[in-house]
């Protein structure tokens, strides 16, 4: 029997919020190849079965972290999860777990974005003012190999919410930032270009804040990108305490010196 | 001039009461370490007769060690029970309220287990 016969039943998670309707499962029977993906699958009930079946999603390639769901229970990119690898006859599609639902399996980023926005992810560099007038005020950076490999595994978020979504701090408190967030914070403190980390660490730095993270690390297990987020909120706590090797202050006096 | 006195100044940051959880769970670790392997220099069923008890709390090093152990112990779970209860609603209210009420409890725990020290080794 050739692997196009192949099929698995489909059981997407329907509700509409704004409607006020009970949530229900609906099952659709999808034909499967070894390379088809649950967002493909998805798109083939859209197309010839359910067209009200609402789903958010861009690049199908896992670059856009648009089209995150809970696939089996586990927080996944639709997209980059075959169902030939789930080894399941029947596969369970549910909206993101500690995001607000909207309709059906699209979920409400707002807080997730407030919680990265709040961190201020971008470099603060004394040198170089935040609203350039000038393309003289622009001023170029030198990185080594080994500055940049200190937070180039961070810089691979897709801001998904995959990690926010498997993150048990957040589902008891929704005040916590979030391992995306915190993650993000290690990137640009991490970052040689930034001289700016006292900043960050006033914002995070509260009741609510980092210290909250009980290193479940269930952000790491279920980040699409290999992002460790539960390592960089670790090396944070590093940073905040004191324990950090200072390598920053350490080229600063380097430079200083050649000067 | 009067004096300007502000709770806010008094106000730990939370780094630096983490910086004082983790301190008290190591060092508390040690120290009931010491006083479980006190319970070693005889048979375990002797250790604690009663005038056994009474003549380690006499030993003023061993009373210190107990003390010690109560202060450490208490700020250690007591800052851990906040954690617990301030993750499980967000309001400054709630907050300012559980972070008084333990701080109090501990302060009785400490007066309390204090005096009990105090008094069995009859200072």
């Amino acid at each position: 029997m050739g692997e196009e016969n192949k099929k698995v039943v489909l059981k997407v998670f329907r509700t509409n919020y704004n409607k006020n309707e009970s949530s229900h499962y609906d099952e659709f029977e999808v034909p499967v190849n070894r390379w088809t993906t649950v967002l493909d699958a998805l798109l083939h009930v859209k197309s010839y079965s359910d067209t009200s079946v609402g789903i958010r999603y861009s690049c199908r390639m896992a670059s856009c972290g648009s089209c995150g769901m809970k696939i089996n229970g586990r927080p996944s990119l639709a997209c980059y999860t075959k169902i030939s690898e789930l080894n399941k006859d029947v596969i369970v599609c549910e909206p993101l777990s500690n995001f607000p639902r909207i309709r059906d399996l699209v979920t409400d980023f707002s807080q997730f974005f407030d919680h990265h926005k709040k961190i201020e992810p971008f470099i603060h560099n004394d040198l170089v003012p935040l609203d350039i007038k000038d393309k003289d005020d622009l001023v170029e950076f030198e990185q080594s190999p080994k500055e940049v490999d200190d937070y180039l595994q961070f810089s691979y978020c897709i801001k998904c919410g995959l990690c926010y979504s498997a993150c048990p701090t957040v589902a008891t408190d929704p005040s916590f930032p979030g391992p995306q967030a915190l993650s993000q914070t290690y990137r640009y403190i991490a970052d040689n270009r930034d001289n700016d980390k006292s900043t960050r660490f006033n914002i995070l730095d509260e009741r609510h804040g980092i210290w909250r993270c009980h290193f479940a690390g269930s952000c790491s297990a279920v980040c699409p990108k290999g992002v460790d987020p539960a390592l960089g909120i670790q090396l944070l706590k590093g940073h905040m305490m004191g324990f950090s090797k200072n390598d920053k202050k350490v080229a600063n006096l380097r430079a200083k010196n050649k000067e | 001039m009067g004096v300007n006195f502000n709770m806010a100044s008094l106000r730990l940051r939370e780094s630096q009461i983490m910086k004082i959880h983790y301190l008290t769970g190591i060092v508390s670790l040690f120290a009931v370490a010491i006083h479980i392997l006190f319970r070693l220099i005889m048979p375990f069923g002797q250790s604690l007769l009663y005038q056994n008890v009474i003549s380690n709390y006499h030993n003023i090093f061993y009373a210190l060690l107990l003390e010690s152990i109560l202060v450490l112990i208490s700020i250690h779970g007591f800052n851990g029970l906040r954690i617990i209860l301030i993750e499980l609603k967000q309001s400054s209210r709630w907050e300012s309220t559980i972070t008084i009420l333990v701080l109090i409890s501990m302060i009785g725990i400490i007066a309390y287990g204090t005096r009990t020290i105090v008094i069995a080794s009859g200072l």
